[in-house]
């Protein structure tokens, strides 16, 4: 009785139409769900399959070798420096950015992005034309002992600036619309800024700058190409996890090789598990 | 650069914050970066254009333009795909997939390269199947660098189209088929224009990041002259035989290509942010 009213108030063609496309959201899921299992979960399970397939004690001997070890130290290393260097920088880009109006502000914008368009290849390349041997400062460097290409100092530096605007481009957007209001209040109470900024401003962005550091380091960690270019491939001594990965690969050790990978696949895990923590904990701060 | 500043304000640190920007961006970006372009005035015109037209590394750039143009039309596609279905239905798992989608930005490259490696190989989970039954080899194959550039770029689409589909008010497309529009036809004519700027956007930046990428394909390529050697691994063969100038003059190719795109991207992304401020 009921279809019969809604048929005759609204037409037959909506319910029917409706009634014909019922199939169409299970199919849509199923093919989202299949795109992303072919591309994205099989992936992420044959790292751990690879890497657990000869059992556990293969897996823990590949994991405490000392080579291992030494390329952990280095990437932490190196992360270890380029994050807080690029976080620093990151919070006075975004200061004087979202605080100030100045020409050129939308080119300062652009060129802050620029890395995340160069090639990880390029990247590296550059730092070798600077500083190695054939390069502008190689001559000097060499002159003075000091070594950039083919040592740590090369490695940081790629690093650095493969993830350069990581911070910056999380703080900027979000300084921006939280506008300047805050501060100016603060200043004529008589902040000085020092008390600005530890107050004031890093506290308003606390997660957006938490987001950023979390992306930075992940990239950190886990950059491939442009340390490749520069590190020189020394066992045990210039050599960051990924770079262990391949070589242990190139010599068909494929379960120690999944076994170091596994290490950086959970690394990659835990900063989805913050990231999603952070913008959980975003959402519910702002109203 | 002229940087002037234009108004008064009672905020202190713009002397300071703006110099440290400056020294610091120009020191770990702009010289750099310099450092190439002034690496290629080392070669004559000729030689340039000799180095960048050589057989092997034409080869290599339209392999990597080729293959990243595919893959981020692959990820337009299915991008567009995943976001809708993330946003419009509810289904067991859906935050955990949303939060996943995202992997590939976290994994590193060379751990997704050993892995697709891996399962795309003629024996792997994927490869076996594909290999038996269509005689259709993957890794080690122009189609496996395709495969992990459709990896890498996965989440840019998903990530720029779906805020847009949740701010969509699913009157309007209801109002749509009441009018009598077919689901397809409300899909089409509603929902398609509104996402563009965001879709393109996406596609832009997905593509942008295939085209420099090296850790990943490396393991699956297979990597042979003339066939399934990317732009990026030219460079490093190169550099491993300490031709620095050539090196440079292939990377000063994709400098460009990659500040050109880098241009196109920033206006894309203002004309989608016109497009949502226009709406009421």
């Amino acid at each position: 009785m009921a279809a019969v009213l809604d048929r005759a108030v609204s037409g037959a063609a909506p319910r029917e139409r409706r009634r014909r496309f019922a199939w169409a959201p299970a199919l849509l899921v199923g093919a989202a769900l299949a795109y992303l299992a072919l591309f994205l979960f099989a992936p992420l399970a044959a790292v751990f399959y690879e890497a657990l397939r000869k059992g556990w004690d293969v897996y823990a001997a590949a994991i405490s070798e000392s080579d291992a070890w030494a390329a952990v130290r280095l990437t932490l290393l190196a992360a270890g420096i380029a994050v807080p260097a690029n976080l620093a920088f990151g919070i006075a880009a975004a200061w004087t950015i979202a605080k100030f109006d100045f020409r050129g502000k939308s080119l300062l914008v652009t060129l802050i992005d620029l890395p995340f368009s160069v090639s990880p290849v390029v990247s590296g390349l550059i730092y070798v034309l600077v500083f190695g041997l054939q390069g502008w400062l190689g001559p000097w460097l060499s002159e003075h002992d000091a070594k950039v290409i083919f040592a740590v100092p090369g490695i940081v530096l790629a690093t650095i600036f493969v993830t350069f605007p990581f911070v910056a481009r999380e703080l900027i957007p979000l300084m921006q619309a939280q506008g300047r209001d805050e501060e100016e209040a603060a200043v004529l109470l008589g902040a000085n800024a020092w008390q600005l900024l530890w107050r004031v401003t890093l506290p308003n962005v606390k997660w957006g700058l938490i987001y950023g550091v979390i992306l930075c380091t992940a990239r950190a960690m886990g950059e491939f190409g442009a340390v490749s270019v520069v590190s020189g491939h020394i066992r045990g001594m210039t050599n960051t996890l990924p770079l262990h990965i391949e070589i242990l690969y190139n010599e068909y050790q494929f379960t120690a090789a999944f076994a170091c990978a596994s290490l950086l696949a959970i690394l990659a895990l835990v900063t989805l598990a913050l990231k999603t923590w952070v913008e959980w904990r975003q959402a519910k701060e702002t109203p | 650069m002229i940087l002037v500043r234009r108004s008064h304000s009672v905020l202190p640190g713009f002397g300071v914050a703006l110099g440290c920007t400056l020294l610091y961006l120009g020191l770990v970006v702009l010289v750099p970066l310099a450092a190439a372009f002034l690496k290629t005035f080392t070669l004559s015109w000729d030689a340039f254009v000799a180095t960048v037209t050589a057989p092997r590394v034409v080869a290599s750039l339209k392999l990597s333009f080729g293959a990243a143009l595919a893959a981020a039309a692959i990820n337009a596609v299915f991008g567009l795909l995943v976001a809708w279905v993330l946003v419009r239905y509810r289904f067991v798992g859906r935050r955990l997939i949303d939060a996943l989608v995202d992997l590939p930005f976290a994994l590193p490259t060379a751990v997704a390269g050993i892995a697709l490696t891996a399962i795309y190989a003629p024996n792997g989970w994927i490869g076996k199947p594909l290999a038996d039954g269509f005689g259709l080899k993957v890794a080690f194959t122009p189609l496996g660098i395709l495969v992990a550039l459709v990896f890498i770029g996965l989440p840019f689409v998903v990530r720029t189209v779906q805020p847009v589909l949740e701010d969509l008010e699913k009157e309007l497309e209801e109002a749509a088929q009441s009018l009598g529009a077919s689901p397809v036809q409300a899909f089409t004519r509603v929902i398609l224009p509104t996402v563009t700027p965001a879709l393109l956007t996406g596609f832009a930046l997905a593509f942008a990041r295939a085209v420099g990428e090296y850790g990943s394909v490396i393991f699956i390529a297979g990597n042979m002259p003339m066939v399934s050697e990317i732009a990026p691994l030219m460079i490093i063969t190169k550099l491993e035989q300490y031709d620095y100038a050539g090196a440079t003059a292939v990377a000063v190719v994709m400098l460009v290509f990659s500040f050109a795109l880098l241009l196109a991207i920033n206006g894309l992304q203002w004309w989608s942010r016109r497009y949502a401020e226009e709406r009421p």
